[in-house]
């Protein structure tokens, strides 16, 4: 190994060995809003999901106090289906899918032994657009006419209707998406460079190769979800008909496109939390990985399959019959790698030497529960039984399922295994597993009912019901709020490792853990792989 | 205030809800706490119940499995019992079989799928066809065929709205009843024709198996062949705007006697009402009737009090288009607006409704006795078409 090290990153260190140029950490508001180091940046990320998830989450128990009981009591309609809207676009957009980036600065460099990410100052950029996004999506709420109430899949025409909100919903999911695609730029670029010699492609964490494969999948639809938003914003006020019969458009044509980056973009939110629980997992049961080398092919089976089974959310639209069929061979065929996967955990589960900290609580919740809205998703992908469940509540449950007991409890898990590192001290595991039992009890409380109301025809985004669903709507509400508060827990277990109460964290907390990010000192240092290390 | 009692209001019901009589499962509609679909009444319902059972019952049988060896290994390897991790990560042959088993599970389900796909897609030789068309915020029933060819009628939500805000309790059909259901007759092949006049509406009836979104500008079209004579209820079953949750669809099944004799009765009904659009209509006739279309018609937007809702929708009362010449606002009436939810009432309400509703804005509130053209008569808008 020369002594000389090229700084094969870092812009501004042309060659020279870096340490005759040392500058010390930044401080300040400077440090914050001129960060280009992937920690900080990652830090961000995720407290921006965090608030996000808080505003989100205020939305849902909004909604759900108005639907305690049947008839109007707190909110008129249109304002509800405002709650129902921006809940579902600030959850999409500000909360799940920057966490998930925010994972992804502050554990991929680390995995492959980079020293930051391979485009540091647009990781700048790309982070500081997202509160840009969230102000104005959250100001829409406060012009005339409020923020726009076409559901987050902002179907034309309801779309066109909508007032000045809906524009600013449109410019903001413009900036929101433009972030994620320079991110993902980021990430692609840095794990085919910048891996540490002998560290192969098939060498990489799991989590690495999720990422990886989720990035095509954003560069690839996000210019379609902007494609379908510029059409929505020129047919509402330059003139055009793209979604207008009368001049020659097809309302179901903005469905195509929309669904066309909806369907991977669900996939976006999930692949990378496979990769989350593909690390804990064969932590926890002090076991490697099974099947590894199937588990990169699965994943790279889901997202392309992903691409072509777009329909399935347009079963009703009246489309021939076979096309139906097609779409809904091609949906069912996704369940087989994603059933692989999830044989492959229990797999490495199997003959390990388990322990259950709350990570691994998280890991072993997400795989028992996830299934669960997976089996829904294959029954909904049965078209004559979606024709009776399309766009009532089973579809609810089931996408909440995956989003909330899917990703968002592989986002906990990551979490709880990380942090140690990213502070330097071990979170309080009492208050890890108050917070995981309750979230995981108070989740099914909410969402499993919704199963029988959709089946019994309660529909969608309605803000009165008839009485008879009365019982099931409590329940779903008094479960939200549960659910709400058991994510406080969450937050003071996190401030105190920020505050430093708490054991301090060694380098590799958890025994069976692997992986280079446990090699260097917990918390991580500001600039760590200056040397790239050598990987066996 | 009015907020402060209507939540009183709301408390008062709660508390009071709970003395009074349980709510009872609704006939046509949801039980109360319903687990599953509804049976149906329609061999395409049934077929659906079917499925789902097939698919559950593998399901479950499959996550049993599943499950249990993950319980058991969460139980039996764990390092508290003493558990040593073995070495093993990967096994051809059972990586090859989870994969392979899998996949014809999924063949075998989707082969019972594909027939009833084929089934209800299969619109051809229908006994009846009748064209329905979402409205925001109601459904439009035309029959296009047979003896009742003709007649058409609009079909309301008829839950008062003193129940839905909670000042009367409600009704045993709240939410899913309407003044003048769709009816046809029993053991017959109905097709559906769907369409809209302004968003896209979605036409369900869970007893029938039946969804069908209805698109602004196309035609799509379903089928069903209800075994039983009775009443089924459904919803709109996609977005469509702030009375999304009160547009519902009620079909009344009749045998076909029955069904013939109500045929008569529309026609009967409908020849009555026809207006004579030619005739000069005297002032407090057009504001009577121009006051029962609002009610029916404006009243959900403009509010009875013609003072609409500040940044959603306009005030009519003193507004520029209500005190000045007559032509722009029929134009808005018949048109619409684009761009906003202002529907095109042109192909909802006649002549004779359109020049009583505008009439009938240019005499109430503050608008009486100002402004120019108080009076539009019929011949007016059909002269404005």
């Amino acid at each position: 190994m020369s002594s000389v090290t090229v700084d094969h990153v870092s812009p501004g260190h042309h060659g020279h060995g870096h340490d005759d140029h040392h500058h010390a950490t930044p401080t300040g508001w400077r440090r914050w809003l001129f960060a280009t180091n992937h920690k900080d940046i990652g830090t961000m990320y995720l407290i921006f999901s965090f608030v996000m998830l808080l505003e989100g989450g205020m939305l849902a128990l909004l909604l759900r106090t108005e639907l305690f009981e049947p008839g109007l009591q707190f909110f008129r309609p249109e304002l509800f289906n405002q709650f129902t809207t921006m809940h579902g676009l600030i959850m999409v957009f500000g909360a799940i899918m920057p966490a998930f980036v925010g994972f992804a600065n502050w554990m991929i460099p680390l995995q492959v032994g980079a020293s930051d990410m391979a485009f540091a100052r647009m990781n700048n950029f790309s982070f500081w657009l997202l509160p840009v996004g969230g102000i104005l999506l959250t100001s829409s709420f406060f012009v005339p006419g409020g923020a726009t109430a076409a559901g987050w899949t902002l179907y034309a025409p309801l779309s066109l209707q909508m007032g000045p909100g809906m524009d600013m919903a449109i410019f903001a999911m413009h900036i929101l998406g433009a972030s994620s695609i320079m991110g993902a730029i980021n990430i692609i670029v840095t794990i085919l460079n910048m891996r540490a010699p002998g560290m192969t492609l098939m060498k990489m964490p799991l989590f690495c190769w999720t990422w990886l494969i989720t990035a095509f999948l954003l560069i690839a639809v996000l210019p379609v979800l902007a494609a379908a938003i510029t059409m929505l914003l020129t047919d509402r006020h330059f003139g055009t008909g793209f979604f207008n019969a009368a001049v020659g458009g097809d309302p179901v044509l903005y469905q195509h496109v929309f669904w066309f980056f909806g369907h991977p973009e669900v996939y976006i939110m999930i692949l990378p939390a496979f990769g989350i629980v593909s690390a804990i997992v064969p932590a926890f049961a002090r076991k490697k990985l099974f099947g590894y080398a199937s588990m990169v092919y699965a994943t790279a089976s889901i997202a392309i399959l992903s691409f072509i089974v777009w329909a399935h959310h347009m079963f009703t639209t009246g489309m021939p019959v076979t096309a139906q069929l097609y779409f809904m061979y091609a949906t069912m065929l996704i369940s087989i790698p994603t059933g692989v996967k999830v044989f492959n955990w229990i797999a490495t589960m199997w003959k390990g030497s388990m322990t259950f900290e709350t990570p691994m609580l998280f890991a072993v919740g997400f795989i028992f529960v996830f299934t669960i809205g997976g089996f829904t998703g294959l029954i909904l992908s049965v078209a004559p039984i979606d024709i009776q469940v399309h766009d009532t509540y089973y579809v609810v449950a089931h996408f909440h399922y995956v989003l909330v007991a899917g990703s968002l409890f592989a986002l906990f898990a990551g979490t709880y295994y990380w942090l140690p590192k990213w502070t330097g001290y071990m979170y309080s595991e009492k208050l890890g597993k108050w917070h995981f039992w309750s979230s995981l009890i108070s989740f099914n409380v909410t969402f499993f009912p919704m199963h029988f109301m959709g089946l019994a025809g309660m529909p969608r985004r309605y803000a009165d019901y008839a009485a008879q669903f009365t019982t099931f709507h409590q329940v779903a509400t008094i479960g939200a709020f549960w659910f709400g508060l058991s994510q406080l827990i969450f937050l003071v277990a996190i401030l105190r490792c920020y505050a430093g109460k708490g054991e301090r964290a060694p380098a590799k907390p958890w025994e069976g853990a692997e992986g280079l990010e446990w090699t260097v000192p917990s918390p991580a240092p500001f600039h760590t792989f200056e040397t790239p290390p050598e990987v066996k | 205030m009015k907020k402060l009692r209507r939540v009183l209001g709301a408390c008062t019901l709660l508390v009071g809800g709970a003395a009074v009589a349980q709510v009872q499962d609704m006939p046509g509609g949801p039980r109360v706490n319903q687990l599953n679909l509804h049976e149906g009444v329609t061999a395409i319902a049934r077929d659906q119940v079917w499925l789902h059972w097939m698919m559950l019952s593998i399901c479950m049988v499959i996550f049993v499995a599943v499950f249990g060896v993950m319980f058991y290994s969460i139980w039996a390897h764990r390092k508290s019992r003493g558990a040593k991790p073995a070495t093993f990560h990967e096994h051809l042959g059972v990586e090859i079989a989870w994969t392979v088993i899998p996949f014809a599970i999924v063949i075998a389900m989707a082969l019972p799928a594909t027939r009833t796909v084929v089934a209800m897609k299969d619109t051809s030789s229908a006994d009846l066809t009748v064209k329905v068309t979402g409205y925001q915020w109601k459904w439009g029933y035309e029959y296009l065929d047979g003896n009742a060819a003709g007649v058409e009628f609009l079909s309301t939500l008829s839950t008062p709205r003193a129940q839905i805000e909670n000042r009367e309790p409600k009704g045993e059909f709240y939410l899913m009843e309407v003044d003048n259901p769709m009816v046809v007759p029993v053991d017959k092949k109905v097709r559906v024709v769907l369409t809209a006049a302004d968003v896209i509406h979605s036409w369900m009836v869970p007893e029938f198996g039946v969804k069908q979104d209805a698109i602004p500008g196309f035609l799509r079209d379903t089928w069903f062949r209800a075994e039983k004579v009775g009443v089924y209820r459904g919803q709109c079953a996609e977005l469509c705007g702030k009375d999304h949750a009160f547009m519902p669809i009620v079909v009344e099944v009749k045998s076909q006697e029955d069904y013939d004799k109500w045929v008569e009765e529309q026609k009967a009904t409908m020849m009555a009402n026809a207006d004579d659009p030619t005739k000069e209509w005297a002032e407090e006739e057009l504001v009577a009737r121009g006051e029962k279309v609002y009610a029916a018609n404006c009243v959900a937007c403009h509010q009875a009090t013609g003072k609409g809702v500040p940044g959603a929708f306009p005030a009519l009362d003193g507004d520029a288009s209500v005190l000045g010449p007559k032509g722009p606002q029929i134009d808005v009436v018949l048109h619409g607006r684009q761009g906003t939810a202002m529907a095109a009432f042109g192909n909802q309400l006649s002549d004779v409704e359109i020049a009583a509703v505008v009439t009938y804005t240019r005499h109430a509130w503050s608008n009486a006795g100002k402004g120019e053209d108080p009076i539009v008569q019929p011949s007016d808008v059909t002269a404005a078409r």
